[in-house]
């Protein structure tokens, strides 16, 4: 099999050309299929329009698209041409475009790339973000793009592509994330796929992908749009926008589509069992449903329980609810759970846990915690627990994971320093932590201030920058750390900014700008907002702010 | 002044979305457009109108187009109830 990805499409397209490659669903619309034939001649279109544009192969192409299937053609013609695209998170309502404009920006300014597709209405902000004498010498606006030219030959580009080529960059949010593209070969991507898919049984005359997670993420990107349009298996795709709204629309879907595979972040299964409505639950059947796999953020065995009482009478199995442990950096999964038996718990003594790190069986009467394993390492990828000079743990020792595979990052595309820093003697320093029990892995928590919401990554120090933009909010004087809900089953968002305001008013009336503040200039809302007085954050002796230190004393006031 | 639909609509929104029971939400102050309410909460004000009014709100509809205020929200319900 061919191991670039234009070959890989070309092929399906010409071994199967009717065959849909994509459902499409929007709602409020007709289901839309996508053959191969169509996503091969439709995204061709891009990577004409790229190529007059004079685009090279290798240089970075921006998509900034909301959820349409111009968004899907437009990464394929990116590959198709040769070049290298990176989905950014779409401008939403809630966003400030000034903020937008700043990231954007910043984006340029590191990954440098040579062109950026959109849309006619961003025309004043691409005016501003890209000057003359800027590395973006195009910018191609989707209305102006000539479509159904139906080219149906290889003749592109992206056919002499290199399996050791970058193929595409992933960025996470936040200044911070927009300046660390993770870049991916082919080959890496392949090798992935290959791992993922013997881990999971990938079955091609059976398996139906059904997602509707956002594009520039691992998950979504990798698990929900690039191994099924690959390993020629189709893809029920919906936009984040619309299932956020109609979260029973991801089980419709199965339903009719005969869905067999789902992954989803952790918070996903406690939305839909706390917000789906039987009504929409008519004739609703899960039982193709083989497996729905939880990760992006910490897997948890009391969020698997509520999904199942919710769904069992639906034709839920309880063991397609199953586990994984993924990141960008290796292309995607790092390690799957055994998809023949439900994912491994332990019952673990909390204090010894949270004292010593070690884990050992819960204690009579002593309050304990339920650990869920995300299951052992891809048959091409190695893990290892050290402590922090790089000595390797026994079991049952939390330590920081590190990793080794033949799918890792290329590089942080244009960052050779944040490159060098990620390894350590071949290894790469996940920032993760956890321990391995009997072989399987059980990710306990994070070694930097990360906070992940609802899968997204989120660090605290981009959010603390924006608090000091704030009148009323001084520099050092502010700190946001995560604190985990058990009710939505991801973590809140908390600021702790002090003030010399007195009246309750004027505090409350600070609050709810901090509030209105994050929400339009950063992807996340704020859940508890704590007004204090001068004092109350804790300093370290050299004067910075430890930001578990102070979690750790707001959720003392809290639980008092 | 606010009215009975939006006090109750007030005060829920300030109890589970915001996570601030004391907070004062005017009759016109933007709710979605703003950011006030996020898009992961949308779906708990459909649920939290058709289990008071018995009025359905569809999930095509949870956009500043269709209402932005309680005010615009109360005046679905109304149109809706009759």
């Amino acid at each position: 099999m061919s191991d670039i990805f234009a070959a890989r499409l070309w092929q399906h397209a010409q071994h199967n050309p009717q065959q849909p490659s994509i459902h499409y669903l929007a709602s409020g619309a007709e289901d839309l299929a996508i053959t191969y034939q169509d996503l091969y001649r439709k995204s061709a279109d891009f990577a004409q329009a790229l190529q007059r544009a004079g685009i090279q192969p290798g240089e970075v192409v921006v998509l900034i698209m909301d959820y349409r299937a111009d968004l899907l053609y437009a990464f394929w013609g990116a590959v198709l041409q040769g070049a290298i695209p990176s989905i950014l998170p779409f401008l939403t309502e809630k966003l400030n475009p000034d903020r937008y404009l700043a990231d954007l920006t910043s984006l340029i300014s590191v990954t440098k790339p040579s062109a950026i597709i959109t849309y006619d209405e961003f025309r004043p902000i691409m005016e501003e973000a890209v000057e003359d004498g800027s590395c973006v010498r195009s910018v191609l606006y989707l209305e102006e793009i000539p479509r159904e030219q139906n080219l149906s030959s290889k003749d592109l580009t992206g056919f002499q592509a290199a399996p050791d080529d970058i193929v595409l960059l992933q960025h996470s949010s936040g200044t911070t994330g927009l300046q660390k593209g993770v870049a991916l070969s082919h080959q890496a991507v392949f090798n992935q796929i290959n791992a993922l898919g013997e881990a999971i049984q990938l079955n091609h005359a059976q398996d139906v992908v059904v997602s509707w997670l956002p594009l520039y993420h691992d998950m979504g990107l990798i698990a929900g749009f690039i191994l099924p349009i690959l390993s020629g298996i189709p893809l029920v795709l919906m936009s984040p926008f619309d299932w956020v709204r109609a979260p029973h629309r991801l089980l419709q879907a199965v339903s009719q589509y005969q869905g067999t595979l789902s992954w989803l972040p952790n918070f996903a299964y406690n939305f839909c069992a706390r917000k789906i409505r039987e009504r929409h639950l008519e004739s609703v059947d899960l039982s193709s449903w083989r497996a729905v796999i939880n990760c992006s953020e910490p897997v948890r065995w009391e969020s698997h329980q509520a999904f199942l009482g919710k769904f069992a009478d639906y034709g839920l199995r309880p063991k397609a609810l199953q586990t994984s442990y993924a990141m960008a950096e290796n292309t995607f999964g790092v390690t799957q759970s055994d998809l023949a038996v439900e994912p491994p718990t332990q019952c673990v003594d909390q204090d010894t846990f949270l004292e010593t790190g070690l884990i050992v069986p819960a204690r009579e009467d002593q309050p304990s915690l339920v650990m869920m394993s995300s299951g052992k390492t891809l048959n091409n990828t190695r893990i290892r627990v050290q402590d922090p000079e790089g000595n390797i743990l026994p079991d049952n020792t939390i330590g920081e994971i590190a990793l080794q595979s033949d799918c890792m990052l290329t590089e942080y595309y244009n960052r050779q320093d944040a490159t060098r820093e990620a390894f350590q003697d071949g290894w790469f320093l996940t920032g993760d932590f956890g321990y391995l029990s009997a072989g399987e892995i059980y990710v306990t928590g994070r070694k930097k201030d990360l906070i992940i919401v609802g899968g997204k990554n989120i660090y605290p120090g981009d959010l603390e920058e924006l608090l000091y933009e704030i009148p009323g909010v001084h520099p050092g004087r502010a700190v946001v750390f995560g604190v985990f809900n058990e009710k939505s089953g991801t973590e809140d968002v908390v600021v702790i900014a002090e003030t010399d305001l007195e009246g309750d008013q004027e505090r409350q009336d600070l609050a709810d700008r901090i509030r209105a503040y994050i929400t339009q200039n950063s992807p996340v809302v704020l859940r508890q907002v704590k007004i204090a007085s001068a004092g109350w954050i804790i300093k370290t002796s050299s004067g910075k702010t430890s930001r578990s230190a102070n979690k750790e004393k707001y959720l003392a006031e809290i639980v008092n | 002044m606010n009215t009975d639909i939006q006090s109750a609509l007030a005060a829920f929104i300030a109890a589970e979305i915001l996570n601030q029971p004391g907070r004062t939400i005017a009759g016109d102050e933007k709710l979605i457009s703003s950011g006030l309410v996020d898009s992961l909460s949308l779906v708990d004000i459909a649920l939290f109108v058709e289990e008071q009014y018995d009025v359905i709100i569809d999930d095509t509809e949870l956009n500043p187009d269709t209402f932005d205020s309680l005010a615009e929200l109360e005046e679905i319900i109304l149109s809706r109830q009759s």
